[in-house]
């Protein structure tokens, strides 16, 4: 007799935790046959909330971690990322893109899980790099000390583009964390399963709870919510329109959230050339400049 | 606490700055390398804030004349862009040396239209301005090397740049220095207030034949600004000042794919501990919320004084003030001068009313009397003030002190960080480890340990958090003038 599979539903991924959305809402995310692949949550305003309440405690303590204990931390992720390439392909290809109507074929979808695990490293390296990059010793005027250094810039959104799902999601994700930032993403819409993945390989490496948070939704219902949040201190990531664009940025300026967002199709996301410089970790850290009297 | 022994009181006599710094009737706008009048033929006073007396008129640009000076502006970028970096050095390291040159007059100018102590603009203004154009005259042909990586950065177009009536020219060259090294082209707009300088660089700009259209300046108030940040041509906006209307500018740039450097409102922290040398902390209390008369974005305006010695720190803060000489700016001994505005002087007595309505104790030792004509405030500090007390929260840009105390590092930290702002901090210890330790955890763009108000032209300085973001000044401040 033939085996029924085991559906699973798949929920959001809050302070380390896999909790249903607040709102008890699910999503069914159809495959290239018209069957139903999978159950996901419609995440709510009340989960970004609660999310962004979970991430900013989990601030310090990543904040302050050495940076060469970040950078290992990162460098496990993507280690096991690579033991479950097999799954990430499978997430990739179960629901069609919504442009061609065809699943990306497996070496399309090999070649970006294989990008976005190589990313991972990339930023893993950068973690007890970039600051020394990024700052700077001021040959000021006078007897003083004064040099300028990055910090991170604290709780970010990452609003991950629908295509590529995982590629995506990592590349607008990774420099965030390398910057010793908390994020908050936001799964693609078209297809969160890439990015529930992922969930679970952040649930089994190193990460602290709360610094790695992905929630599933609609675009529409949740853009502005993270443009409106007040303890949001900044945004990344992909429009996928220029209406999507400007919500952002006028929900940001109400608190000076930093926002640095690409529109869908301005860039490409397999150029390592591009998207490895630390100047993409840039945007989410801000410069602290500090001055003292050297023998004065 | 008992007071000191009485200081004797020193007569000093008057040491007016005496040079005259010709200011005309009439100032028009400075458009595509022209002096033009406004097309809405709508003109305003400038006063000196010191004696209220008229110093000239200017233009109050109208939207037309945006227009027109943001064409002039994309007009120059097209030839300014391309020309080779080294000779666009030499037009900047040429305005450094005329400002040098013409420094005096500047300065007197400076004291004049905004009422600031003339030794504070000859001192620090006039010089940091010269430092400014003479560090991004250098900068012009080294940007290939600025940012690893990014062998070909260009700069973005057309800038709009709005600043604040406290350093006006600084101001304008923290603005227009860097902009123009990066192969940008300016509109500025200086503050209602406080013009003049801004068309003496005009001028300057003349002399040393800079190119038309690469530096326009349109006077005006509120109105002005906005229709130059808002205009559709315009890729970068440059603005210093409120954290509202900074607010409003970002709000109103959302989905332009304009550029923006906001650099706005402060409350910073001022934390002395214990072991600090506390007669030195109390100079730089001084240099932090007296220093040009407390209109200063990045004051020291919330002290934090560790409870074992805050009634020393007190007694000596009230001994200090009584030495601060307020009065005319233009007097070389005077150490605060006038406060900007009639509208700014109303705002900071409301918030002394509050203060002390809220429970603050007032003091404002100096018995000196005040002029009779001009806007004044004698400096002053409040005691007893609680974290939730309007005056600890709320950026008063006047000479006015919050005074609170606390008794752990932790809770110096957090009550430090405990504010929408997030411009500068100051730090007083002599104890290396635990100096170092608490820069890095205050939410602040600059930190200044064991001293206070500190600028370079290669320091950069800006803000977190509603205090802004983007740099200026050195390297990081070109990063806001270039796409890499």
């Amino acid at each position: 007799m033939a085996r029924e599979p085991i559906l699973k539903t798949w929920k959001l991924f809050i302070g380390g935790a896999f909790p249903r959305t607040e709102s008890g809402r699910t999503m069914i995310l159809w495959g290239g046959d018209d069957r139903v692949i999978a159950h996901c949550c419609q995440g709510s305003r009340k989960d970004l909330r609660n999310t962004v309440e979970v991430a900013r405690k989990a601030l310090p303590g990543w904040w302050a971690r050495d940076a060469y204990n970040r950078s290992q931390i990162l460098y496990r992720i993507a280690e096991m990322a690579e033991g479950r390439t097999a799954e990430l392909v499978d997430a990739i290809r179960a629901v069609p893109d919504p442009d061609s109507d065809q699943p990306p074929t497996a070496a399309v979808a090999r070649k970006e899980v294989a990008v976005a695990i190589d990313r991972m490293v990339t930023f893993a390296g950068w973690c007890d790099k970039f600051a020394q990059i990024l700052g700077s010793r001021n040959p000021v005027n006078g007897p003083y000390h004064n040099f300028t250094m990055p910090e991170p810039t604290g709780v970010c959104g990452v609003i991950a583009p629908n295509q590529p799902t995982f590629l995506g999601l990592i590349t607008h994700l990774a420099p965030i964390l390398a910057g010793g930032n908390v994020a908050i993403a936001l799964a693609s819409e078209t297809n969160p399963l890439p990015a529930m993945v992922f969930a679970e390989i952040c649930a089994t490496s190193d990460v602290p709870g709360g610094v790695v948070n992905i929630l599933t939704g609609y675009r529409r219902e949740l853009i502005p919510e993270f443009a409106d949040h007040r303890d949001i201190d900044a945004i990344g990531g992909a429009a996928e329109t220029t209406e999507e664009r400007r919500l952002l940025e006028l929900g940001a300026a109400d608190n000076m959230k930093r926002v640095r967002l690409e529109t869908v199709g301005d860039g490409d996301y397999f150029d390592d050339d591009a998207r490895h410089s630390p100047w993409t970790i840039e945007p989410f850290t801000e410069m602290k400049t500090i001055w003292h009297p050297s023998g004065a | 606490m008992n007071s000191p022994t009485a200081t004797p009181e020193w007569e000093y006599a008057p040491a007016p700055e005496r040079f005259d710094p010709g200011i005309k009737d009439r100032y028009r706008l400075f458009i595509g390398g022209r002096f033009v009048a406004s097309r809405g033929r709508k003109t305003f006073e400038t006063i000196n804030p010191a004696t209220e007396a008229v110093l000239s008129r200017c233009d109050e640009a109208n939207s037309e004349d945006v227009d027109a000076a943001v064409a002039a502006a994309r007009a120059a970028f097209r030839k300014w862009s391309r020309t080779k970096p080294k000779e666009r050095a030499k037009y900047l390291y040429r305005i450094a040396r005329r400002i040098q040159e013409r420094s005096r007059e500047l300065a007197v100018l400076e004291t004049m239209d905004g009422g600031k102590p003339i030794r504070e603009s000859r001192d620090v203004d006039i010089p940091l301005v010269a430092q400014h154009f003479f560090h991004h005259a250098g900068w012009c042909d080294k940007l290939q090397y600025a940012f690893p990586g990014a062998t070909d950065p260009r700069p973005i177009g057309v800038c709009a740049q709005v600043i604040p009536w406290n350093f006006p020219l600084l101001m304008l060259a923290w603005k227009i220095a860097p902009a123009l090294a990066c192969g940008n082209t300016v509109v500025l707009k200086p503050a209602e207030t406080t013009p003049l300088t801004a068309l003496r660089f005009a001028e300057i700009c003349e002399e040393c034949e800079l190119p038309a259209g690469v530096v326009n300046i349109l006077t005006g108030a509120g109105e002005t600004g906005r229709h130059l940040v808002e205009h559709p041509d315009v890729d970068k906006v440059a603005f210093t000042g409120s954290t509202a209307v900074g607010k409003r500018i970002a709000a109103s740039s959302a989905g332009t794919g304009k550029r923006l450097t906001l650099e706005l409102g402060g409350k910073s922290p001022n934390i002395i501990f214990a072991d600090a040398s506390i007669d030195q902390a109390i100079e730089g209390i001084v240099q932090g919320i007296w220093f040009n008369q407390g209109h200063v974005c990045c004051a020291g305006s919330r002290l934090f004084v560790q409870e074992s010695v805050l009634s020393e720190v007190i007694a000596k803060l009230e001994r200090r003030l009584r030495t601060l000489r307020v009065g005319d700016p233009l007097d070389k001994n005077t150490d605060v001068g006038a406060i900007n505005s009639g509208p700014q002087l109303a705002t900071i007595q409301q918030y002394l009313t509050e203060g002390t309505a809220e429970g603050a104790t007032m003091h404002q030792p100096s018995t000196q009397s005040l002029p009779d004509k001009g806007f004044w405030c004698q400096p002053c500090f409040l005691s007893d003030v609680q974290p939730n007390h309007v005056i600890a929260r709320e950026e008063i840009f006047g000479p006015v002190l919050a005074v609170m105390s606390f008794r752990t590092p932790e809770e110096a930290i957090s009550r430090a960080n405990d504010t929408r702002f997030g411009l500068a901090a100051g730090v007083w210890t002599d104890k290396g480890s635990k100096i170092f330790e608490v820069a890095s955890r205050l939410q602040a763009g600059i930190v200044w340990l064991n001293t206070y108000n500190r600028f370079d032209a290669t320091s950069p300085f800006g803000g977190v958090k509603e205090s802004g973001f983007g740099r200026e000044g050195g390297l990081h401040g070109l990063r806001g003038y270039l796409s890499l």
